[in-house]
């Protein structure tokens, strides 16, 4: 089953970030981890009226956020997180920076304590090009969604839609929603674990 | 030291109620010097105070009375300039304790005598006291930004902190919350020196023909080197000789880095004062903005609504991006909306005052909404 896309509003933002800031209440308390260049934060603000507050750790990156007017820190998800306290957001978002830390589990945790709610979004390991370059070549897989070689790339923990999903069970994380995009077109969730991706979650304690 | 005739370009105010103090008591007669730049709006809501560091002064951006030299912030403050003084009504005052203009040590107390020593240990919550009474008498009652590096980080932070509604934004660079013992160390170097010369006379030298300048410059020297990098220093000077081919097997300044810091000694003794400089480091160390809201810093901004900028630099060992990141996580802590960026820059502790584009971005993007 494929859901509409209506949802999905500013066409500049990268497919998986439209679809979170046309899920998220407006006028909420947001913090978005791995924010980036804040593209997300400043559609949160001044399209949602939303309380946005970013963590990034690539200084130019904070750097131009803080020249767009957001509140940024330079931080890491995996230790910088511990200095927020419990509730402190309406929504905390991870957007494909779940791969990228040391321990995707702890920051899980660390996320739905500080944020009532939690999208998390990430590459879908499980995507059937990747499944056919590893099952063909026999070659860690060089996509659209994961472009760089083994080597140098920043995802440690690479991860599936089913992973994640046994992942959610297992900890007693409720999944709110759930949405699974090839490129910027939905996909159903029966297919997704094949077909998606990206896969982004809404998740709550 | 300064003398009245140079510092007359300042405007000052004299303070119509005495100033309380940490240390209990209340400072008569106070005066502060300030320079301003740009106009105030009609709404008097386009203020920057800018705080000055340990030795600093209120020229931040129009000459020094004394050296001629460009303001300190120059390159910051300006027409078309991160902080805009098209846009922005620039203050900055001289801190209390200072020698350039604003009540001090070397200022005549009561008795018609310099205060010398008997001027009354002072904290950094005393100099920003002085400021808001500055503000209070020119009627302003917001800020639209407090900004300052180093000691002038401090002052920002310890002025949202006691008047909570006072500044929409806090900007703080190169500085602490909490003076770290390596800091006060350092200090007390630089204090020992000064009252190791013997013409400190226990504080009173004003108008004995004779003051501590040797120990001042050496305090200055010492100073100095915790404001730079080992990779800056190394540039600079390397172990490259001064104006000569070989050793001299004597003490003279055989090195570059040697006559460098001898300068930087020589021309500070011209436009500081030793007891100035005793007083303003003692107040620096005491400084523990934790220690004044029960140990604990997130209360110290429980009650602002001030968006804060926290600014590091990488090469900066004297206040090490560790020490901003407490304040950061403080901040967190305390739910204020805050930016934190540790920038790449190679002068050490002085990059804040130095040719950094990234900073100047930072400075403008978080003045510009």
């Amino acid at each position: 089953m494929s859901r509409p896309a209506a949802n999905l509003p500013p066409a500049s933002l990268r497919p998986d970030l439209a679809l979170i800031a046309g899920h998220v209440a407006p006028g909420s308390r947001v913090l978005d981890v791995g924010c980036g260049d804040g593209a997300l934060l400043q559609a949160l603000r001044d399209e949602r009226g939303c309380n946005v507050h970013g963590m990034e750790i690539d200084p130019a990156n904070v750097a131009e956020c803080v020249e767009k007017g957001l509140s940024v820190i330079q931080g890491d998800a995996d230790k910088d997180l511990a200095f927020y306290p419990d509730d402190a957001f309406d929504y905390a978002i991870l957007s494909q920076t779940l791969q990228t830390t040391m321990r995707p589990d702890k920051v899980m945790e660390e996320l739905l304590r500080i944020g009532r709610r939690a999208f998390v979004s990430f590459p879908n390991f499980a995507h059937w090009r990747v499944r056919l370059s590893l099952l063909w070549r026999g070659q860690m897989p060089v996509t659209r969604l994961l472009p760089v070689a083994w080597y140098e790339t920043p995802n440690i923990h690479h991860l599936t839609v089913a992973d994640f999903r046994a992942f959610v069970t297992q900890r007693g994380i409720r999944v709110e929603d759930a949405w699974y995009l090839s490129g910027d077109r939905l996909r159903g969730t029966s297919v997704a674990n094949f077909r998606a991706e990206h896969a982004i979650f809404l998740l709550s304690r | 030291m300064a003398t009245a005739a140079t510092i007359a370009a300042s405007q000052v105010l004299e303070l119509a109620e005495p100033l309380p103090l940490d240390c209990g008591q209340r400072l008569e007669g106070v005066r502060v010097a300030y320079e301003a730049y740009g106009t105030l709006s009609p709404e008097r809501d386009n203020v920057v105070l800018i705080a000055h560091a340990t030795t600093g002064d209120q020229h931040v951006a129009s000459p020094h009375p004394i050296t001629g030299k460009p303001g300190w912030w120059d390159r910051m403050v300006g027409p078309g300039k991160p902080i805009d003084t098209d846009r922005f009504y620039v203050l900055c005052a001289n801190v209390l304790g200072g020698c350039m203009g604003s009540t001090g040590p070397g200022s005549l107390a009561p008795d018609g005598r310099p205060y010398a020593m008997r001027f009354p240990v002072i904290t950094v919550r005393d100099m920003v006291r002085a400021q808001v009474a500055l503000l209070e008498a020119l009627g302003i009652e917001r800020l639209y930004c407090v900004v300052g590096g180093s000691m002038g980080g401090m002052q920002a932070l310890s002025l949202v902190a006691n008047w909570p509604h006072l500044p929409e934004r806090v900007l703080v660079i190169a500085a602490t919350a909490t003076m770290p013992a390596q800091n006060i160390a350092f200090q007390e170097v630089g204090r020992q020196a000064v009252m190791a010369d013997p013409n400190w006379q226990e504080g009173n030298y004003y108008g004995t023909g004779k003051s501590p300048d040797s120990g001042l410059a050496v305090a200055r020297m010492a100073a100095h080197i915790t404001y730079l990098s080992e990779a800056s220093l190394t540039e600079k000077f390397g172990r490259r000789l001064q104006d000569r081919a070989s050793k001299t097997f004597g003490f003279d300044a055989d090195f570059q880095v040697e006559s460098y810091l001898r300068h930087q000694g020589a021309s500070f003794i011209n436009r500081f004062d030793a007891n100035s400089y005793l007083y303003i480091t003692r107040a620096m160390s005491y400084f523990d903005l934790a220690e004044e809201h029960g140990g604990r810093l997130a209360d110290a901004f429980a009650r602002t609504d001030a968006r804060f900028c926290v600014v590091s630099f990488d090469t900066d060992w004297l206040y090490p991006t560790e020490l901003s990141r407490k304040l950061v996580h403080a901040l967190n802590a305390a739910a204020a909306p805050v930016s934190f960026v540790e920038l790449s820059a190679p002068f050490g502790h002085d990059s804040f005052l130095l040719d950094v584009p990234a900073l100047d971005r930072v400075v403008a993007g978080f003045l510009s909404r």
